[in-house]
């Protein structure tokens, strides 16, 4: 019988350049099964390019990234992962329900409409399914995405700031989702500038700093780490006074 | 057992996806379109008042138009042909939809083909029901075979989107989308405009050329063939632009 690999994703000296510009260099980490880490950094630091990589919406320029053991076919997503971008991905115009059912059909789950049901229903919008999304609220439209992101049951969770105009019960029933996903041996990758996210979310936290992963830790030395994240704004503040 | 065996499977698998993808993109751009109205409402005013303009400037009813209004019909119908391929990304620029597209299974060719699907069926009924109101207001008989007539339509309209859904893709990713469109495809729609113009003249018997509309309706097929294969060697590079 095959062995499940132990690995969720892997990057190898990845690098990423959009125009003349490398938003990514050498980036090496490993995620396990059942391990949430996170990535800190300041805004423009390559943490959203560095997860359109995990997500195979984008190939890197350089490196080489793996997911579940193995190498990914070209241009072409995958239902073990669940990614939840900077934006909703819902088209206004249609229905949360309508939206969850369509992408239902893309990830090719057996009962579309009954899974986006229960999506919709995971993170309370039931009442608010026939609602045209365009009418939903900012938080409402980032609960209806995080179902979307957790609609197949993924093995991978990419999470792009995914507290954002979240209420305090939103944010339970994401914690929840994350620890489930990772509880059954997914694992999950958040990208946050905010520290105290990151020292409530992760197993392993890494800071990028302009496209390059500076440092790492595990969860215990979590107050080291922050205040290196500190020392750095401070140098950047002080070079650019 | 031969070698290629084991092959059948996860090809055949692959295609299901795309048909999948396919289909369910295909299905939510028909509902959006139907919900939505107002691209058929603007396409169909567009054409009638560029024919109208047309008219306007040149007067059918004191001049003798037969040779040129081939180019005129072709004119308003291109006109219609830009709104409908940039109108194809355009539900996909909202929320980074394009995003959630290309992150999920399925190879992004069915994103591609579906968009060329729905711009062929946008401007090609769009062609057929505004023809009576062109040929209307500039006066001018049907003279000679519609299933001709019809043809050169449709392949014109095909050549014209399949190139234009690619660029479509490139601008797509960009912020002046719906002035690079019309920008990048202008040069290349020149021989969809001749061969169109020549064939619909031939068919309409307004034309000069003695040698009947299959000459031209060849060079169209020509032109689709070779812009509809030239994207699928291309489409896979343009989603990073």
């Amino acid at each position: 019988m095959a062995q499940t690999p132990a690995v969720a994703l892997e990057f190898t000296h990845v690098a990423k350049r959009l125009g003349s510009r490398w938003v990514l260099r050498d980036v090496n980490f490993t995620l396990a099964r059942g391990e949430t880490a996170v990535v800190l950094g300041p805004n423009g630091a390559g943490k959203t390019t560095l997860l359109k990589l995990a997500a195979r919406t984008w190939t890197p320029s350089h490196g080489n990234i793996r997911w579940f053991g193995g190498e990914a076919a070209e241009s072409e997503g995958d239902v073990r992962i669940g990614y939840l971008g900077h934006a909703s991905f819902l088209y206004r115009a249609l229905s949360g329900l309508e939206n969850l059912e369509f992408y239902a059909r893309l990830y090719g789950l057996k009962r579309p409409r009954a899974s986006a049901e229960a999506a919709l229903e995971r993170v309370g919008l039931t009442a608010f399914r026939f609602e045209p999304v365009r009418r939903y609220s900012r938080g409402m439209e980032q609960r209806c995405a995080i179902a979307r992101a957790f609609l197949a049951s993924p093995d991978l969770l990419l999470l792009d700031e995914p507290y954002t105009s979240l209420d305090l019960q939103a944010t339970g029933v994401l914690d929840e989702l994350v620890r489930g996903t990772t509880g059954r041996g997914g694992a999950a990758l958040v990208i946050t500038h905010q520290l105290h996210e990151a020292e409530r979310l992760g197993d392993r936290t890494a800071i990028l700093w302009q496209g390059r992963i500076v440092r790492s830790a595990e969860s215990g030395e979590f107050a080291a780490l922050a205040a290196a994240y500190r020392t750095l704004f401070e140098r950047r503040e002080h070079d650019g006074a | 057992m031969p070698r290629w065996r084991p092959l059948i499977g996860p090809c055949l698998n692959a295609v299901s996806t795309m048909g999948r993808k396919f289909w369910a993109i295909i299905g939510k751009d028909l509902r959006l379109e139907f919900r939505g109205k107002d691209i058929w409402v603007t396409m169909a005013a567009f054409v009638i008042m560029v024919a109208l303009l047309f008219g306007l400037a040149i007067n059918p009813y004191t001049t003798h138009l037969g040779p040129v209004f081939p180019g005129i019909l072709w004119l308003s119908f291109l006109f219609a042909g830009m709104l409908a391929v940039g109108r194809g990304f355009e539900h996909e620029a909202e929320n980074d939809a394009l995003l959630g597209l290309m992150a999920a299974p399925g190879d992004r060719l069915s994103i591609f083909a579906a968009k060329l699907v729905m711009a062929f069926l946008f401007m090609f009924s769009v062609d057929l029901v505004l023809s009576p109101i062109v040929f209307a207001f500039m006066d001018q008989p049907l003279a000679g075979s519609l299933g001709l007539y019809v043809l050169v339509l449709a392949l014109g309209s095909l050549g014209f989107v399949s190139v234009g859904t690619l660029f479509g893709a490139m601008a797509a990713q960009t912020r002046a989308a719906q002035v690079l469109i019309p920008v990048m495809l202008a040069p290349f729609a020149g021989p969809v405009v001749i061969f169109g113009v020549q064939a619909t003249g031939a068919v309409l018997h307004v034309s000069s050329t003695s040698s009947g509309p299959w000459p031209w309706i060849y060079a169209l097929i020509a032109y689709d063939v070779i812009f509809l294969a030239l994207p699928l060697l291309l489409y896979d590079y343009v989603w990073e632009v």
